[in-house]
């Protein structure tokens, strides 16, 4: 070969190349931008999914506010704030929040009386005195009491424990708060225990060896250092129990009776504000109708109980809050 | 001496006395579960059989079943998984993956625990404002599902956030290294490793969602349904179906509240028996979510 061909054939050559490596950049220009534009794609797409959970709480915040409106195109806020019955769907209504609120409180109360003691007593045995391998073996356990459907719950009261109840109390009737409350407390002790219990078990352990050292018993330990230095924790805990207590429907509906009273004897029959949505919605209810608009202001009352105590508690945690 | 000093022999036996009180009150809650398993187990169980279980409800209490209770819930639960999985996890990687620390973030965050503070009955009047009567979707499986799909869509970003975390970070750094991208690390490393915990969460929030009733009784979930949804699958053209999404539909739960509340005692042994399914379905859900973290913790070592 000449090298005036091998020339000619080196030049044919490197152009082809050339071509073949522009041709390669760009399409990996292409592929690169196209995967930026599918990451971008992605990255929005998980973004709204985040989103979401914001647009729910819009979503029921807006709905219920809206519903409710009407309601007091008809109601004075007095009427409903002062009037000492709720009959909305009497034939003579009356628009009274205030038993409804005295039976959540009453039911509230008396699960609480229960769950924080025994959750927070159980906790700090967990935390404290249990060793590790118990521990992981009856968390889990205990944590089932959560799990069991609230309308077995729901029966278990209503057959089992109102009966027992009428063994001391012979004069109850076989719905009321009583045994509502008490199973109510049973169901929420693991939230309790199961949050404070991490919460006492974030607090470092030199915390409680200098308490030991200087001769500390391990309850002194618990009470005077561990609970203190946990203790936003265990705030967020009865926070927490108190929302499910206030909000929990089915043990009130099926065991605690549906009718408005305004009283605070836990013997009594009451409705709470959950069982009062609960019985309208049985029923027939046409949009728009007063027994429709009630419910959506009982909620909404509901709601703003609720997020008052979770900003209470959110205070709460803030000026409690140490960090190690 | 120290040892005969009398304040510090209170002080012990104080100690001890609270560890006592302690396990007394824990042996209480755990008994009084005992004791609601074996009673709804006691007047339940012999009501349990497969006539039981394939029957319509009925105003003859020893004749009446659960087939469209347990259809109705497998078809709600379905619509929850397929709602609140897909949304959960892609709310839980953006959390944690993607999310630049800013305010907008902590807002989502403070978001997300908030609503799982909020009463479920206050999702079910959402849902009836909403779906029910804004979209009309009815008072449909849909229209449960999607519910139950938003009120435990919490527990899911929860799970998935905690099972992310698990992970090192050299396992990004290794992957960013060979040159992947940011999606390419989530699909083929992060989400598969985070299965087991992903895979726990949605169980254990799956399992809150069957026995869940409140939210579906202000939907206006109908008590007395005897008859099925529409199959999925058809014998004409295009052979599969989306009806049953619009049908009318009740739960386990709702029929068991049902018969709850009649006053006749029959009609508690059937609740008594519902119960008792609906309670066992709930337990293995738990212990499989529990056995599931135990053998992936096992198996990964980092």
């Amino acid at each position: 070969m000449s090298l005036q061909e091998t020339d000619a054939l080196d030049a044919s050559l490197d152009k082809l190349n050339i071509k073949k490596i522009s041709q390669l950049k760009q399409t990996q220009l292409n592929v690169r931008k196209t995967r930026i534009f599918k990451e971008r794609i992605i990255e929005g797409l998980l973004f709204l999914a985040a989103g979401s959970s914001v647009l729910v709480t819009f979503g029921i915040l807006s709905i219920l506010i809206i519903e409710s409106i009407p309601f007091f195109s008809h109601v004075s806020l007095r009427e409903f704030l002062t009037e000492r019955e709720w009959t909305p769907l009497f034939d003579n209504p009356k628009f009274g929040i205030a038993p409804l609120l005295s039976g959540t409180f009453l039911t509230t109360s008396i699960a609480l009386s229960v769950a924080i003691p025994v959750g927070t007593v159980i906790a700090t045995f967990l935390s404290e005195y249990a060793p590790a391998r118990a521990r992981e073996m009856l968390k889990p356990v205990l944590e089932l009491l959560a799990a069991v459907p609230t309308v077995v719950y729901g029966y278990f009261a209503l057959l089992f424990v109102t009966p027992m109840l009428q063994e001391i109390f012979p004069d109850m009737p076989g719905f009321n708060a009583l045994s509502a409350g008490l199973v109510m407390g049973l169901m929420i002790v693991p939230y309790i225990s199961s949050l404070s219990e991490d919460a006492m078990r974030a607090v470092p352990n030199y915390l409680r060896e200098a308490s030991f050292a200087v001769g500390a018993t391990r309850l002194q330990t618990a009470f005077k250092v561990v609970i203190p230095a946990a203790f936003s924790g265990v705030i967020s805990a009865y926070i927490l129990g108190i929302s499910r207590a206030l909000g929990e429907t089915m043990v009130v509906a099926i065991a605690a009776g549906l009718q408005p009273n305004l009283t605070l004897n836990p013997t009594e029959p009451v409705a709470t504000i959950t069982a009062f949505i609960v019985q309208v919605s049985l029923g027939d209810l046409p949009h728009g109708s007063i027994g429709y608009q009630s419910i959506y202001v009982a909620g909404l009352t509901l709601l703003v109980i609720t997020l008052l105590f979770n900003l209470i508690g959110f205070g709460l945690r803030r000026r409690f809050r140490e960090v190690y | 001496m120290l040892v005969n000093n009398p304040q510090l022999r209170y002080r012990k036996l104080k100690d001890f006395a609270f560890a006592f009180l302690a396990l007394m009150l824990l042996s209480f809650a755990l008994i009084t579960l005992l004791a609601l398993i074996l009673d709804l187990a006691t007047t339940g169980l012999p009501r349990v059989s497969g006539a039981f279980l394939t029957s319509f409800p009925s105003r003859f209490p020893e004749k009446a079943g659960i087939l469209s209770a347990w259809v109705g819930t497998l078809c709600v639960m379905l619509v929850t998984a397929g709602c609140s999985i897909p949304l959960g996890v892609a709310a839980g990687v953006y959390l944690e993956e993607y999310a630049p620390k800013n305010l907008l973030t902590s807002f989502i965050e403070l978001n997300i625990v908030n609503l799982a503070g909020i009463p479920s009955i206050t999702f079910g009047l959402m849902a009836l404002g909403l779906f029910v009567y804004r979209l009309n979707f009815g008072q449909s499986i849909l229209t449960a599902g999607l519910t139950l799909g938003l009120l435990v869509l919490p527990i899911v970003i929860v799970a998935t956030r905690e099972a992310l975390r698990t992970i090192p970070g050299p396992i990004r750094e290794a992957a960013y290294a060979v040159g992947a991208s940011k999606w390419q690390v989530i699909q083929h490393h992060l989400l598969p490793y985070s299965t087991g915990g992903i895979l726990t969460g949605v169980i254990i929030s799956l399992s809150r969602a069957i026995g869940e009733t409140a939210p579906l009784i202000t939907v206006g979930a109908l008590t007395f349904i005897a008859f099925l949804p529409t199959s999925p699958v058809s014998e004409k053209f295009p052979y599969v179906s989306g009806q049953w999404l619009w049908d009318s539909f009740t739960v386990m739960p709702i029929q068991m509240f049902n018969w709850i509340s009649r006053p006749q005692a029959a009609f508690h042994v059937n609740a008594a028996a519902t119960g008792l399914i609906l309670l066992l379905m709930t337990l293995a859900m738990n212990a499989i979510a529990i056995y599931i973290r135990h053998h992936f913790r096992k198996r990964i070592k980092w």
